[in-house]
């Protein structure tokens, strides 16, 4: 029986797609490297939103929390924080310094990470950063 | 009987993995319950603790199937031993060993303290979701999946090339080359989040896909008797669908973290066309066992096998397409929903297709013959049906609690916050708790299938 659709057939599209496929993703991401300065507001990138970075990681926020929509789903979106505590950097700060160490009795709770003063200006500054990226828009509104 | 003595190597990857995988479910558990109980065991084990316990022990255990299927089918594709058992065996124990360390680690002190002594300043990569393993894990990681594809690929190379092995080889390379991307943490958020996706979308919906469709190809072979051929024709197709859909498809995680708003249809076009390969996956496999030219005596394998192709379609087809279109998931985006979608995705395609191959495979690892007794096969179809049902379950309780979250929290007029929606859908999460122990006892139910002995005559017989 002569097939039609032969084996070597189907072969070449998987390594022609394939290929293909990927050179025009790397296509697309290099055109968005070029366009995104316009968008992720790296100029405001100083060594404190750097440090916040760093210690937003050594702590594992993103275990709890997401940010612009992205992490774990127990705890409030981050990436519009700042607006939601009233464009305040201090009152971030604020939540963070005081979470009690045994947490809240039947509530979910955020540990006490004993952070420097230097560490949660760093924290705040970054999300304060984060919050001012060109997100399309999202979150749909303040509560994230 | 196995063909090839050195074959046996995959059966302690078989058995780490069952192992892992009954501790993820315990923290899955643990979970499950802190999300109504908010200070359960804090501050002993917070719940961003347990989540990475939960997830990198899913990811590590699958990684552990992946090797031992390797181990498992390679040597009888490429019809000649293992290029080194010993190999193998010491990778297993590093693997092992370096794993335990890790999840020690995320237990027994603060995440902080870990990433200080690892050395997470010289090379910033922890903290980030399913990428949490300390720098030097990473490393570890790189190792062992050299040593491993090294082993694999010599076997490959200098034995028989089949379809099943290259496309299997090929999965296991992409596997390699995108965790590298792990390594990559640029200080601006965007940047991170951008190539995170390179390690994490294009492993599920990418590379991992290749090394699915390998083995579930090698295992319809086996069980159903079909020619090769047409098995082979159906997995280019199946795989070629998968990377013309999904690498462009990564687009729809570029909506909304900064990324220019090209991506919202280009990511949305792409991946609508995704639930296509999974959708061409549970046609070939139930085509070719209505083909099949015996009937296998291992019925267990034929249900897996089928199993995997249809909950692989309804997690990763059914609830992937559900959210992934740029004027839904901007409401959908990080909510209970994608919590639905990840567990049946992940349980449908990659943990079924772990149990698949290790359901075919272990009684030939155990000298059993080609099948596990009839009482034991009966525990294994048993432990499938309450395992995949409870799944279900969760993701519909989770889909439920998402769509009242969307409702409540992102398009009301007036949204509630976020705690207080939270509070709202307790009862979503006691009714998954309570699903979730149901799974368990499927869990079990299938690690006691291993130790039922048929009552009367052996069935061992080849
Ligand atoms: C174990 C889980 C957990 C971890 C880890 C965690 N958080 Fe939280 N976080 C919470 C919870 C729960 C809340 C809500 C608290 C409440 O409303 O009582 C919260 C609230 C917050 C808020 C206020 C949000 C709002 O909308 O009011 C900020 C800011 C915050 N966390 C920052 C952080 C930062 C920064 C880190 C890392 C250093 C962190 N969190 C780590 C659980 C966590
Ligand atoms: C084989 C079975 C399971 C698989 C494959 C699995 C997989 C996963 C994955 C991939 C995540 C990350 C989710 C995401 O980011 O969207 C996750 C998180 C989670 N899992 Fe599971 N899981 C399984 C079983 C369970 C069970 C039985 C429970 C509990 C009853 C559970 C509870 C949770 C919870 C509470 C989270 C955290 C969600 C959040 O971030 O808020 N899992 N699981
Ligand atoms: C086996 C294959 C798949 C697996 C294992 C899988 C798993 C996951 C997981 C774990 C997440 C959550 C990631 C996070 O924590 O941020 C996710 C997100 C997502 N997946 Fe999948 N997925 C698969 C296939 C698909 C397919 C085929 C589609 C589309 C048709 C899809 C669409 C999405 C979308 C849109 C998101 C983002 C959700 C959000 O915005 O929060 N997935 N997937
Ligand atoms: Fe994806």
């Amino acid at each position: 029986m002569s097939e039609p659709f032969t084996k070597s057939m189907a072969r070449n599209i998987f390594i022609g797609g394939g290929l293909f496929s990927f050179l025009l993703f790397v296509g697309l991401t290099v055109d968005t490297m070029e366009r995104l300065p316009e968008r992720d507001n790296r100029q405001n990138i100083t060594p404190e939103v750097a440090l916040g970075k760093k210690v937003w990681e050594d702590n594992n926020c993103v275990g709890c929390h997401t940010i612009l929509g992205e992490g774990a789903y127990f705890a409030p979106e981050l990436g519009n924080v700042y607006q939601r505590l009233g464009h305040s950097t201090e009152a971030i700060k604020v939540m963070i310094k005081s979470r009690p160490v045994e947490g809240v009795p039947g509530r979910r709770s955020m540990p006490q990470f004993n952070l420097t003063e230097e560490e949660l200006e760093g924290i705040a500054q970054f999300l304060k950063w984060t919050s001012e990226i060109n997100t399309n828009n999202w979150p749909p509104n303040i509560q994230g | 009987m196995l063909k090839y003595q050195s074959q046996a190597v995959a059966k302690p990857y078989f058995i780490a993995a069952i192992g892992l995988f009954v501790a993820q479910i315990l923290f899955g558990l643990i979970m499950g319950l802190q999300y109504v109980m908010g200070d359960f065991l804090f501050p002993e084990i917070p719940f961003n603790i347990a989540r990475m316990v939960h997830t990198n022990l899913l990811i590590v255990w699958l990684l552990f199937g992946f090797m031992g299927a390797s181990y498992f089918l390679v040597p009888e594709e490429s019809e000649r031993e293992l290029h080194s058992p010993k190999l193998a065996l010491a990778l297993f124990w590093i693997f092992l060993v370096a794993g335990a360390l890790t999840i020690v680690g995320y237990l027994a002190v603060p995440y902080a303290t870990l990433a200080e002594i690892t050395g997470n300043d010289l090379l910033p990569t922890m903290g980030r979701e399913f990428l949490e393993q300390p720098t030097i894990t990473k490393i570890g990681i790189v190792i062992v999946v050299l040593g491993f594809i090294y082993n694999i690929g010599m076997t490959i190379l200098s034995g028989r090339k089949t379809v099943v092995s290259v496309v299997l080889l090929t999965g296991l390379v992409g596997l390699a080359v995108f965790f590298l991307f792990a390594f990559y943490n640029p200080t601006n958020l965007v940047l991170d989040k951008y190539f995170w996706w390179w390690v994490v979308h294009l492993w599920v919906e990418g590379v991992w896909e290749l090394i699915l469709g390998a083995i579930l190809a090698f295992v319809l072979i086996k069980v159903t008797g079909v020619d090769r051929e047409i098995i082979e024709k159906w997995l280019y197709v199946i795989i070629a669908m998968t990377l013309i859909t999904g690498v462009i498809g990564t687009g729809h995680h570029y909506y909304f973290i900064g990324t220019p708003e090209y991506w919202l249809w280009v990511g949305s076009v792409f991946s609508a066309l995704e639930p296509i390969p999974f959708f061409m996956m549970t046609l070939f496999a139930f085509s070719m066992v209505n083909r099949r030219r015996k009937d296998h005596p291992n019925q267990a394998a034929v249900l897996w096998a089928l199993g995997t192709a249809v909950t692989a379609f309804l997690g990763a087809g059914v609830w992937g397409f559900m959210h992934t279109l740029a004027p839904v998931n901007y409401y959908t985006h990080g909510t209970q929903l994608t919590a639905a979608h990840g567990h049946l995705a992940f349980y449908g395609a990659y943990v079924l297709i772990v149990l698949t191959i290790i359901s075919y495979a272990m009684p030939l690892l155990r000298n059993q013959g080609e099948a596990a007794p009839a009482k034991a096969q009966n525990l294994e179809k048993l432990s499938f049906w309450l395992m995949t049902i409870s799944m279900v379950v969760i993701t519909l309780l989770l889909t439920g609690a998402g769509i009242m979250q969307i409702m409540t929290q992102r398009m009301a007029e007036e949204p509630m916050s976020f705690m207080a929606v939270q509070d709202s859908l307790a009862t979503f999460y006691w009714l998954r708790v309570i699903a979730g122990l149901v799974f368990l006892v499927g869990l079990f139910t299938y690690i006691a299938s291993f130790f039922a002995k048929d009552k009367a005559a052996p069935m061992a017989t080849k």
